[in-house]
């Protein structure tokens, strides 16, 4: 792994609070390899994060999502903030590897240090984002990197972790996929705070405006704990409604032209501002929080079933012979499980 | 061994002005298929531009494709940034083409292997893994 032993935790800490990049990155490293020996520097790294503005974007594949996020990275620069990025790509299922190369479109951000960029692959995680996506994000905002983009895995159908990973969601369409029908189909359209139509220097791109204003004008109705309602007429460029209603903005942009980047960012300032002013930042580090502490606990489980595989073929011969149910011997092995910290060494138990 | 602990990272970048990437994206999918984490850069990237990639991402590997003839300019100042930034710790690997005393040069000047154009697949592969391992990674 890419984190060596010789690692100081203590001394990582202090570079990733001076914004040191070698630092920041062997951090990640650790928060990556989930090793038991790493959680307490993990925590405190925790306990430091808390101030940034965290994005998420998501679309189907080819949307334009790295092209937009090196763009809104140079006018988030230009503004005067820095800007720390996080982008997935799916691991192979039948190899484990994966190719990321979100990169590739992120180029010229080199030689500022107000710009920190990190490729992390899935490793079988659903929903769009690695598991230690979250952890990254905190040790870049441990670093303090004013607002931090995650450009999650090119989703397809039903995956929207980033609704409950960021505090404002922005969904990219591009004209010229199809991928108004599958934005429904995934869902994704719903989960957006903003919707960005990129690729607008392209003679189609007025077609897919049009079809995601009219979608939303049907009256997509959020889940009800999101706190947002698609109303009717909120397609008037104007600001939130004086009812403390987020009003979902389609802003067109083009990478090529520079076109609504400025504007983009613009609305993703405004609806920072808008969570702040109405209680809802507060809702939505909640909800971030559960799901990881859910999340988490989910992981812990996996492993704990895997390395006690043993008890699970101890039982196989009721199961198969039907005297018991799988729910029955779920419950059986899971009474059996005591979690400790650093218990497992290398996935197996000591 | 525990898949999620053990995975190797490499960074694969195309330097200088040669305009195709064919070869180094075969490489890239024979690195992924053998369960490695490949960041890949693209076309045309500068020395800085690859060290600051390597640092951010934190990698075991830089592999540095260049078909241009311009190694003997380009890896030195590759491995100069790195050290500059203290993380030489980062193995750099050379693939391309070049005469026999360029190779032996870039050796002595730190690289740890070089890949010439007609290696095959699965030589790369165990080369880059027993470079991860006696690095303390794989
Ligand atoms: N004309 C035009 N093309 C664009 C624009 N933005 C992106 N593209 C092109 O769209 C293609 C996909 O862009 P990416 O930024 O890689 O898209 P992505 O959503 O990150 O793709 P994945 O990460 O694979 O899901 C590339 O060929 C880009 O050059 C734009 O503003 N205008
Ligand atoms: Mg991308």
């Amino acid at each position: 792994m890419s984190a060596p032993k010789k690692d100081d935790a203590k001394a990582l800490l202090k570079g990733v609070k001076k914004r040191n990049v070698r630092a920041i990155a062997r951090m990640i490293s650790l928060a990556e390899a989930a090793k038991p020996e790493s959680r307490d520097v993990l925590a405190e790294i925790y306990r430091l994060a808390g101030r940034a503005h965290v994005i998420g974007l998501t679309g189907v594949p080819g949307s334009g999502k790295s092209t937009l996020v090196k763009a809104l990275a140079d006018a988030i620069r230009v503004s005067g903030r820095t800007v720390g990025i996080v982008a997935i790509d799916p691991s192979s299922p039948f190899s484990g590897g994966a190719i990321l190369g979100d990169r590739i479109r992120m180029t010229d951000l080199t030689g500022d240090d107000g710009v920190f960029i990190r490729s992390m692959a899935t490793r079988g995680a659903m929903g769009g984002l690695a598991r230690a996506s979250l952890e990254a994000v905190d040790v870049l905002d441990a670093a303090g990197f004013d607002i931090i983009l995650i450009e999650t895995v090119g989703v397809g159908q039903d995956e929207v972790d980033i609704v409950q990973a960021a505090h404002t969601v922005v969904v990219v369409s591009a004209p010229g996929l199809g991928d108004e029908v599958q934005a429904i189909k995934a869902g994704i359209l719903e989960i957006a705070d903003i919707h960005v139509v990129s690729k607008c220097d392209r003679s189609d791109a007025n077609a897919t405006i049009a079809d995601i204003r009219g979608m939303l004008t049907l009256g997509i109705r959020m889940p009800k704990d999101h706190g947002l309602v698609h109303g009717k007429e909120e397609f008037e460029d104007k600001p939130p409604a004086a009812d403390g209603e987020w009003r979902v903005e389609v802003v067109a942009t083009s990478a090529e032209t520079g076109d609504g980047i400025g504007e983009l960012l613009d609305t993703l300032d405004a609806h920072a501002k808008h969570l702040n002013d109405t209680g809802g930042m507060e809702q939505r580090r909640r909800d971030i929080i559960e799901m990881r502490v859910i999340k988490t606990a989910e992981d812990i489980i996996r492993r704990d079933f895997k390395a006690n595989h043993d008890k699970l073929a101890g039982l196989m011969n009721e199961l198969m012979a039907r005297t018991i149910d799988p729910h029955q011997a779920a419950a059986t092995l899971l009474a059996t499980f005591k979690y400790k910290e650093g218990k497992y060494k290398d996935g197996c138990e000591d | 061994m525990n898949d999620k602990t053990k995975v190797i990272r490499v960074l694969l970048a195309k330097v200088g002005l040669d305009g195709h990437d064919r070869g180094v994206k075969v490489v890239a999918r024979s690195l992924r298929d053998a369960g490695m984490d490949v960041v890949y850069t693209g076309l045309h990237r500068t020395p800085a531009e690859v060290v600051q990639a390597a640092i951010q991402e934190d990698v075991d590997i830089l592999g540095v494709s260049l078909l241009s003839g311009a190694h003997m300019g380009i890896i030195p100042v590759i491995l100069k940034l790195l050290k500059e930034a203290g993380a030489e710790d980062i193995a750099v690997v050379v693939g391309g083409v070049m005469p026999d005393e360029d190779a032996v040069e870039l050796k002595k000047l730190g690289v740890a292997e070089i890949l010439f154009q007609d290696t095959p697949p699965e030589k790369i592969v165990s080369t880059l893994r027993q470079i991860a391992a006696s690095r303390g990674a794989g």
